[in-house]
């Protein structure tokens, strides 16, 4: 079970390998589309190394409520329990 | 009077050079690209043919980490390339967009591919069988599209006239002047970033070129693998890698005072409609045809043509007929042309080869240098021709070379180039 300091700094990881953001632009308050840039295609990719890194499953209707960095650590620390 | 359709770029990434320059150095040297193949699928599926020629990889400051995931081998290749060309043709920014000289709705793309995106098709088959489909990744419908490298080249260069995609096995990089110059004279654009890629070196592929006997099997001496025009060739090595050339309209380099390496003053296509792998030979036969369009769209005659850079693959079947074609569609003003095979160093690139071979003989125009055909130990006496085995000098004054590409299904493509 990861914390979600810890689930912040895993999605960040997974953010930067994605998208070459640095880590440091991925904080809670941030919107996926709007702040950081990041498309669907990038979204999917995103959500679906989440899933692997902290076996947890994302359904793909959930993923359009993903809108901040927060609801998804909300999200994944929630699905982990 | 149609446009004149001129080279101001050039880009090249293959096995024999990590850029135009290595390659070019290597084609004179006599250098090959072939090695044997270290992958440890070569020993997992025990493979007849254990020999390739495998590319450098784009530098990070050309291809970035982020991009590269996004993109097939193929596309990374292409990029790369084109990447070379556009900045060997002095465009003042990095794209249509921040440079003033070239409207970006003015600037097309026409780059071809043999096959696409195999190798993101086939990982993500063993992904989709080990993982399931939940783990493909969203991008691999255009990773592995054919026309993905033309896309990624105008997204990279903000070429918005047009984005095509030819695709005729391993004419496909020939095909692509072919394209780039009557997109050019019809007016459509003023500048085409044209070229081709492959990165197509796998278990798969190798298999089945194998299962049609087209690969040579001289896995013991790799670098002696590819000899067009041998005696004791035994079929083509594969290879990887992408050329690129900007082509401008006369006009529009001279406007903006950009070097201008050759004319494309001519090209031909033809499709033979007669088998398919096997080549058309005679009078009539496509290459010919190709030939002799080509000749005739760039108002050539077969003495001005003094270089050749045959397609001559290496195998068995293919390497007497186009000897036959160059002798139909030139008569005896083929024995004053210097003829070089460079896939005897750089391996086969299918449908990056063409791209690559236009660029070596524009180089051959502009150093007056013919470069070489290494293994040609023992000419088939059925190939009458003058076959350049070490890089030799050719004449001064007004000349054309030309680069010709035959590919399976019957398509031929002939690109000429005229010095200036």
């Amino acid at each position: 079970m990861a914390s979600k300091e810890e689930i912040l700094a895993g999605l960040a990881e997974i953010v930067n390998e994605e998208t070459g953001l640095e880590t440091d632009a991925v904080q809670l308050d941030k919107s996926f589309t709007e702040d950081l840039d990041i498309d669907s295609i990038s979204m999917m990719t995103i959500v679906v190394n989440a899933e692997e890194k902290f076996d947890v499953t994302i359904p793909d209707e959930e993923v359009k409520n993903l809108k901040t960095v927060e609801d998804a650590v909300n999200f994944i620390d929630n699905a982990q329990a | 009077m149609s446009r004149k359709v001129v080279v101001t770029g050039l880009g090249a990434i293959t096995p024999i050079g990590e850029n135009v320059q290595e390659t070019w150095k290597s084609a004179l040297q006599g250098v090959s690209g072939v090695r044997a193949l270290e992958q440890d699928w070569v020993r997992t599926y025990d493979l007849p043919v254990r020999i390739g020629a495998l590319s450098p990889q784009p530098a990070e400051d050309v291809v970035s980490r982020v991009q590269a995931k996004r993109l097939d081998p193929s596309g990374q290749l292409s990029v790369a390339a084109a990447r070379e060309a556009w900045t060997d043709a002095g465009f003042s920014g990095r794209d249509a967009d921040t440079s003033d000289e070239v409207d970006p709705t003015r600037l097309g793309v026409a780059f071809g591919t043999g096959i696409g995106g195999v190798w993101t098709l086939l990982d993500a088959w063993d992904t989709m069988r080990e993982k399931g489909p939940r783990r493909v990744k969203p991008m691999t419908v255009p990773m592995l599209m054919p026309n993905g490298n033309a896309s990624s080249v105008s997204m990279e260069f903000k070429a918005r006239a047009c984005a095509i995609t030819p695709v005729s096995a391993c004419a496909s990089g020939t095909e692509a002047f072919y394209q780039g110059l009557h997109l050019i004279r019809s007016g459509k654009a003023d500048v085409v970033i044209v070229g081709g890629a492959e990165s197509a070196i796998h278990p798969i592929t190798i298999a089945a070129f194998n299962s049609m006997q087209a690969l040579s099997r001289r896995n013991d001496e790799p670098e002696r693998a590819s000899r067009p025009f041998d005696v004791d060739r035994d079929g083509f090595v594969m290879g990887e890698g992408a050329g690129a050339v900007i082509l401008e309209s006369e006009e529009h380099a001279r406007a903006r005072g950009a070097r201008v390496y050759a004319e494309l003053a001519g090209a031909g296509l033809s499709a033979d409609a007669h088998h398919i792998t096997a080549p058309a030979t005679g009078d009539e036969g496509g290459p010919a045809r190709a030939l002799r369009e080509a000749m005739e769209s760039g108002d050539i005659a077969p003495e001005d043509i003094k270089h050749v850079n045959a397609h001559a693959t290496s195998t068995p079947v293919g390497d007497v007929p186009e000897a036959g074609a160059l002798r139909a569609a030139f008569g005896d003003a083929v024995d004053q042309m210097a003829v070089s095979a460079t896939k005897s160093m750089t391996g086969h690139l299918l449908g990056g080869s063409g791209a690559v071979e236009g660029v070596l003989a524009v180089l051959a125009l502009t150093e007056r240098t013919a470069p070489c055909t290494i293994n040609l130990e023992n000419q088939d006496p059925r190939i009458d021709l003058d076959v350049v085995t070490t890089a030799r000098d050719l004449p001064s004054g007004d000349m054309v070379a030309i680069s010709n590409s035959f590919g399976f299904g019957g398509h031929n493509s002939v690109a000429a180039f005229r010095s200036v």
